[in-house]
């Protein structure tokens, strides 16, 4: 049997009178990769951050390798082994790229070890020209390339990334692309998207949001083909 | 590369010999204790402010409660041993339960302020109110406005009649400070200290690599309480009164101007400030011509608009200006390799 990394049951997600997040299922297995895409609004982000303990569901449950998670903060998920990238680029602006990505791997390492692990990620990231500049001081790119940095040095079985590519340059996206097969080797990742293009060129199973639901799940070509899905793109009534 | 922790401990030790010597000939040992006492103060909202980002109004809240936890203990105990180490253990235990209440119960930034001010003016009001004979612990009468005076000093350890006083008292404050100084160091070399500076710089990211960021603000807050314990148990010994005035709201505020002026983010900024800023207070109450106050309140509104980082780090930045050629260049080929990379 495949092992599931992820589960959703019936998720819900409320704000007053706004259903962002209307009853959910979802599944995602192990070493599996699925992007997330929808229109502005559809509940994406939403899902996202319920899925990783940033916001607690209104109703329903979620699973992680069999283990119920629903309500759980953000460090315990993230103790469990999940990586998480956040929309904005969040890193720790004062602090140089190795020391963000040494604080990452030693939340599970000791420090022989967590600086073993360090250089393992700089040399895979190519990080190597920067590691000693202030976070803060790095263009956008660079920022999020550190952030991913982060996340591979807790060596996570489940990788969650808020739209990755976002104010990425072309050769940037290229190099993400890398990064993201050489992720998949060791864990399932889950992205939250808006670019197509970056969707295509990694290839994989999408599922689509629209108004909190899921409207289809399919491989991304069968999903760009479909006549509903492309009316919600332009904005037309599904 | 940052010095080993052997090395920088030991220049430590050796700058401290030469000044322990070398300051009683400029200001007098009874009026350099009390400034080391201040820098100790300073220091411990330095720590917790400059390296995890908690800016607490309440400081004194901690150093008037180690003051009063020693007092108290020392009439009942009649030896100075353990009343010392109640000053450091009650404030800390205190911070921990209201740090635990403000942490876990998410609040930052400016209620966080709030609620240690309000904390601090409670306590004062509080202690304020207690001249009445049944507010008594044990046989220490809490005095409300009037105070506790005539409590059991400093003494050798086991031999109550051995008291530790003049300038033995100022070198057991000198030890005290840099033994404080050096256990700050180790703390923000450690794991736990490389961690609270990341939570500083993003609590959510922190939280996003499997850290809890609750719980070690917490403990974080505790040991800050701590050090303003042994800073107010001091205070005691050197005043020989403990007074509601140590909850004062004046005070609470001169160790953020302390910080602030001496630098924030370093470790001897805070003392630096604390210390020069009390001694020149201690000057210009020798004089009647202008109030004290506004001088402080020139000197900071001085230090925001003109040296915002403060002392320390401004003499750190003017060194390595004028004798660090070696790493500027260092770092001016690291960003001509970051140039490169980025076209």
């Amino acid at each position: 049997m495949v092992e599931v990394a992820l589960e959703t049951k019936n998720l819900s997600m409320r704000f007053g009178g706004i259903c962002a997040v209307d009853n959910v299922d979802f599944k995602l297995n192990a070493g599996e990769l699925r992007c997330l895409i929808g229109p502005n609004g559809a509940g994406k982000s939403t899902f996202f951050k319920c899925v990783t303990g940033q916001l607690e569901p209104t109703g329903g449950q979620v699973f992680m390798r069999d283990e119920e998670v629903t309500g759980w903060s953000p460090h315990e998920i993230a103790s469990l082994g999940v990586g998480i990238k956040t929309q904005v680029p969040s890193v720790l602006d004062g602090l140089t790229a190795f020391e963000n990505i040494w604080l990452a791997a030693r939340r599970f390492l000791s420090v022989t070890d967590a600086n073993r692990m360090t250089d393992e990620v700089i040399s895979r990231l190519s990080l190597g020209d920067i590691i000693n500049s202030d976070v803060g001081q790095l263009a956008h790119g660079e920022r999020q390339r550190v952030e991913l940095g982060i996340v591979m040095a807790a060596d996570p079985w489940l990788i969650l990334l808020d739209e990755p590519a976002a104010g990425m340059s072309a050769k940037d996206v290229d190099s993400l692309t890398n990064i993201i097969h050489e992720m998949l080797k060791s864990a399932a990742v889950i992205i939250v998207e808006h670019d197509m293009q970056f969707i295509r060129s990694i290839a994989s199973t999408v599922s689509v949001f629209h108004q909190g639901a899921m409207l289809i799940e399919d491989h991304v070509d069968r999903v760009m083909a479909d006549q509903t899905v492309r009316n919600v793109y332009l904005g037309k009534k599904a | 590369m940052p010095k080993s922790w052997q090395k920088e401990s030991a220049i430590v030790i050796a700058i401290a010999l030469i000044l322990v010597y070398a300051l009683p000939f400029a200001i007098n040992t009874f009026t350099l204790s009390v400034l080391l006492i201040y820098g100790m103060l300073g220091l411990s909202l330095g720590l917790i402010w400059g390296f995890g980002g908690i800016l607490c109004f309440g400081q004194t809240a901690f150093f008037g409660l180690g003051a009063y936890a020693y007092a108290i203990s020392a009439i009942n105990i009649g030896e100075s041993t353990l009343p010392l180490i109640f000053s450091i253990l009650v404030p800390a235990a205190f911070a921990a339960l209201m740090g635990a209440m403000m942490f876990y119960g998410r609040l930052a930034d400016v209620y966080l302020g709030v609620i240690t001010l309000v904390v601090t003016l409670i306590l004062f009001k509080f202690i304020n109110s207690t001249a009445s004979p049944i507010y008594v612990i044990g046989e220490a009468r809490l005095g409300g406005y009037n105070g506790i005076p005539g409590f059991q000093t400093l003494n050798i350890p086991g031999r109550p009649d051995d008291y530790i006083w003049g300038d033995a008292f100022y070198y057991f404050c000198f030890a005290a400070l840099v033994i404080v100084y050096l256990l700050v160091s180790w703390l923000l070399r450690s794991s736990f200290g490389r961690i609270a500076i990341g939570i500083r710089e993003n609590d959510e990211r922190m939280s996003l690599m499997g850290y809890d960021t609750r719980a070690r603000k917490t403990v974080l807050f505790a040991i800050g309480a701590a050090i303003a314990g042994l800073a107010g148990g001091l205070f005691a010994n050197w005043a020989e009164i403990v007074t509601p005035g140590l909850f004062s709201l004046g005070q609470s505020a001169e160790i953020i101007i302390w910080c602030i002026v001496g630098g924030l983010g370093t470790r001897l900024g805070p003392i630096i400030g604390a210390a020069s800023l009390a001694y020149l207070k201690f000057l210009l109450g020798q004089q009647s011509m202008i109030d004290n106050t506004l001088i402080m309140g020139l000197i900071l509104v001085l230090f925001v608009l003109f040296l915002p980082k403060g002392i320390v780090p401004a003499i750190s930045d003017l060194w390595a200006a004028s004798f660090g050629r070696r790493r500027k260049r260092l770092r001016k080929s690291r960003r001509g390799t970051r140039v490169m990379s980025n076209g």
